[in-house]
């Protein structure tokens, strides 16, 4: 690096010219952020604390727990005992898998709305689903090793989805369950994965972060760095910013660890896993409940009467898994989906509404996979409320989006980040600019 | 401002439709504990007496399989009272160089006894019903504690027309099955004798065994509460800090 | 864990005048309040891997010595070693407080090494002080070494009658352990300076 700058000291350029550690760190200090970004930007920042916390609790979690079906649930008791602050570390790290959930989701969220999947950063936009999907898998293995009733019972429904598969589905089924039935040969191959995953998840997340610096971040306005006048060093601002965000963040993370730490949870998990009693309700955790919504909206009776070729290809069972992995997938699509030249919400006031009835779609679909699936609200089955808001959040990426790329009326965008408002006024319809998507 | 608006309504309706389902007993009314607030601590008598009622009504059918006699210190008995406890119990132990078990006099660190010896036991004895382990009931059940004295106050002659099967009992808040319940009546005015001369009728035998299966569930709460305190001012103190110097930093740039 | 980054601190700007002087004073104070947290967060991270408070309630036992007959041993566990009870005969007594103690690699009188009253009783923690192995002689018919105490058969270390080292590698002899006589037929080791519960 021609521009790297020559530390004083001689330890550190000595190092520096065999490894450029501390060039690399120089660099992400006067990294050029745009000088324009709301608190909406500091999510990213609050996932990557919450994963450097849940691999920090979890390896020492790890140091006590028992991975066997006869002694998990009971080591897990022995930590919350006997262990000297056990009960503070896995409290720490029961409650943040939900933060880590809650930042990620409104971290995924402000990228919705401010166009952050759009050219050129769609590839980062796809990276990040990755890092989502690993996260589901991380936290689904997760919450089966204490080996409560949730766990155990949880385990054995999504894993049994996989005998929706034509032809091979029993066989990857009991492939994965290392038996016939949910047990321990599944309990320890999932605390294997469980303490692998994250440190994928670090590596993608270093992919993430490549991306980013590559084009730098989106901003509220949605529209390109023109030059320096739009940008300001990471540090001191952005760090300045960022620990500000971060004791927010663990004020109410706090809240929840000491003053609320089962809010979260089930009861029901506090039960010994009993292969031979089905809890009342089975329920995953809060932050799969709209998927899990999705994946029950599907029953016999919608799709039964969908024949293809002559016979059933697809039945209920495999439909719900398809449309719940769908969910997830058709995120990837969405800089192709969207086609709108305008990033921002801000300037897009169509766009805006529907980013606001996606969001209640979403927690709609979420209190829908809470309830047991033939119950009433208000004499409306739920059944019927979970595949309208199923139905409507593909709607919404499939029709709606690309609908609005054609016809939607943007509002004129501003000139630059430094200069948002124009000298006299009048500006030309966002739409004759095209430039906001030029590469910066 | 709508955004910030429709966000916050969005996340109430979440918390409302959560709120819901942890109520999903219905009617189960809610009781004062000490341990309830974010000040709240245990209290120590209550928990103690809750011990007794568990000592000599409970653990003839309930096993606490999750503490040890030692645990007991979190209950304020002292350590020779714990130390009598214990080794007024006798506890299996084994083999010993014969290759034979053996009973013994319980020593603090020996987990309470069990009053079977596997589930099957207990079955038979209990006409194929399972008194359920209690270490973590009041942690198991949505209600905890108030779910826990609901159904020990809520027995009641069945309404008329009631099919009650042979050998239940109906139990007013014993929703899950349909209010018929396998447990008789555990408790009755004065099954025991407290120490501290505090009288010992139903409902105050059943807030104070609710209150010790609290504490057996989560028996660090006071602590918990303690340290969370101190990291919420802490917390507080920090966050003003950091805010102060984002402003001092900023002040630059606008 | 909880990253207080103390951050607050880092600035390039010099203190000159007054307005830069009290920013440099929130920076440090914040630092500092931030650093003091994050040392606080750490405490519980390293506790945890103290010992639990169940291995704590094992950390003592009670050994019933009524039924050890004179110049027989037995060995018991404690902390997950090896402890010789050996009552000694009145031969073994001797020999021990005869020892001359400039012989010794580790001197020390046999008086030290037993309870007043109570000299027939040695009680020993049976790891050998060179590399932990156990050393032999508990069993009737194991070679009790040279001096009628111990042989460690690993590298050939020889403690006496008194359960020190006389001969081979091991720098030190055999530890005692902390213990007392509850009463005539029962002693109790272990110090009960942690949580004893046993």
């Amino acid at each position: 690096m021609s521009d790297a700058p020559r530390f004083k000291n001689p330890v550190v350029r000595w190092v520096d010219h065999r490894l450029p550690i501390f060039s690399f760190l120089h660099h992400q200090q006067v990294y050029p952020a745009p000088r324009n970004l709301n608190y909406w930007w500091n999510f990213g920042s609050l996932a990557g604390i919450m994963l450097v916390v849940m691999i920090v609790t979890g390896i020492v979690l790890a140091m006590h727990y028992t991975p066997h079906a006869t002694m998990a649930f009971d080591s897990v008791e022995r930590i919350m005992r006997d262990v000297n602050y056990g009960w503070l570390l896995r409290y720490l790290h029961m409650n943040g898998a939900s933060m880590f959930f809650i930042v990620v989701y409104i971290h995924v969220f402000r990228g919705l709305y401010y166009g952050s999947y759009k050219a050129p950063r769609e590839l980062l936009w796809i990276i990040g689903i990755i890092i989502l999907l690993l996260m589901m898998a991380t936290a689904f293995m997760g919450y089966v090793l204490p080996w409560g009733q949730m766990s155990y019972w949880g385990a054995k429904v999504i894993t049994s989805f996989f005998t929706a598969i034509p032809l091979v589905g029993q066989s990857i089924t009991e492939w994965l369950w290392g038996g016939f039935n949910v047990d321990n040969a599944t309990l320890n191959r999932f605390f294997s994965l469980h303490y692998l995953l994250p440190f994928v998840i670090v590596a993608v997340v270093f992919l993430h972060l490549w991306a980013l610096h590559h084009h730098k971040s989106n901003n509220p306005l949605g529209i390109d760095i023109k030059g320096s006048q739009d940008t300001i060093p990471f540090h001191p601002y952005y760090t300045v910013k960022d620990n500000f965000g971060i004791g927010v963040f663990l004020l109410v993370y706090a809240a929840f660890v000491f003053f609320g730490p089962n809010f979260f949870g089930e009861p029901e998990n506090y039960i010994r896993a009993n292969p031979l009693v089905t809890p009342p309700h089975i329920v995953p955790e809060w932050y799969f409940l709209p998927y899990y919504a999705i994946l029950r909206a599907v029953d016999d009776n919608f799709i039964g009467s969908w024949i293809l070729f002559g016979y059933t290809l697809i039945d209920a069972k495999l439909a719900g898994v398809i449309a719940m992995f769908a969910s997830i997938l058709i995120l990837c699509f969405l800089p192709w989906l969207d086609r709108s030249p305008v990033r921002s919400a801000r300037f897009r006031p169509a766009y805006r509404w529907f980013f606001w009835i996606l969001l209640l779609d979403a927690f709609i679909l979420g209190w829908v996979g809470a309830n047991a699936p033939d119950g009433v609200w208000n004499g409306i089955p739920f059944l019927w409320i979970g595949r309208i808001a199923t139905l409507y959040y593909f709607l919404h990426f499939i029709i709606i989006m690309p609908l609005l790329s054609v016809f939607e009326r943007p509002d004129p965008l501003p000139h630059s980040i430094s200069q948002p408002v124009l000298k006299g006024g009048g500006f030309a319809p966002a739409r004759v600019h095209a430039k906001p998507m030029e590469k910066a | 401002m709508m955004r910030k608006i429709g966000l916050l309504g969005a996340v109430v309706v979440l918390l409302a439709m959560g709120g819901n389902a942890v109520a999903a007993e219905g009617e189960l009314p809610r009781q004062e504990w000490s341990f309830n607030s974010i000040f709240g601590t245990y209290d120590e008598a209550a928990l103690q007496r809750g011990f007794l009622v568990y000592k000599d009504v409970c653990s003839a059918c309930h096993s606490m399989n999750l503490l040890s006699y030692r645990h007991l210190s979190g209950t304020g008995l002292s350590e020779d009272q714990i130390k009598a406890v214990a080794a007024s119990v006798q506890v299996p132990d084994g083999p010993n160089d014969e290759g034979e078990m053996f009973e013994r006099a319980g020593l603090q660190s020996d987990r309470f006894k069990a009053p079977f010896p596997n589930e099957q036991a207990a079955r038979a004895a209990n006409n194929g019903a399972y008194p359920p382990d209690l270490s973590l009931m009041a942690k198991a059940r949505p209600g905890g504690p108030d779910y826990i004295y609901a159904i020990l106050t809520g027995y009641e002659e069945p309404p008329a027309g009631f099919q009650l099967n042979e050998g239940m009992s109906y139990n007013e808040y014993f929703a899950v099955s349909a209010n018929q319940i396998a447990m008789p009546p555990p408790l009755s005015d004065g099954a025991v004798t407290y120490a501290d001369g505090t009288e010992a009728t139903v409902p105050q035998m059943a807030r104070d065994v609710a209150a010790f299966l609290a504490w057996a569930a989560e028996p660090n709460l006071n602590e918990r509460h303690q340290i969370g305190v101190g990291v919420m001012l802490f917390l507080i103190v920090l966050t003003a800090c950091l805010y102060a110097v984002y402003r001092k930093v900023w002040a630059d740039v606008h | 864990m909880m990253a207080h980054s103390a951050h607050g601190e880092a600035t390039a700007s010099s203190g000159h005048d007054a307005g830069e002087t009290r920013r440099d004073f929130l920076m440090l104070g914040t630092g500092a309040i931030g650093a003091f947290g994050v040392a606080a967060v750490a405490w519980p991270f390293i506790d945890q891997m103290n010992p639990a408070a169940d291995v704590l309630a094992l950390s003592t036992t009670e050994v019933d010595i009524s039924k050890i007959e004179v110049g027989q041993s037995i060995t018991v566990i404690w902390r997950g070693s090896p402890v010789f009870v050996r009552r000694r005969t009145p031969e073994e007594i001797k020999a021990a407080e005869e020892v001359n103690l400039n012989e010794l690699k580790d001197p020390q009188p046999d008086s030290e090494r037993v309870k007043p009253g109570k000299a027939e009783w040695l009680i020993l923690v049976g790891v050998c002080t060179h590399l932990g192995c156990i050393p032999q002689g508990q069993r009737s018919g194991e070679n009790r070494g040279e001096y009628g105490g111990w042989l460690c058969s690993c590298h050939g270390s020889q403690y006496d009658t008194s359960g020190r080292i006389r001969k081979g590698p091991a720098p030190l002899n055999l530890a005692v352990p902390p213990y007392s006589f509850t009463s005539d037929t029962v002693v109790f080791i272990g110090a009960g300076q942690e949580a004893s519960k046993a």
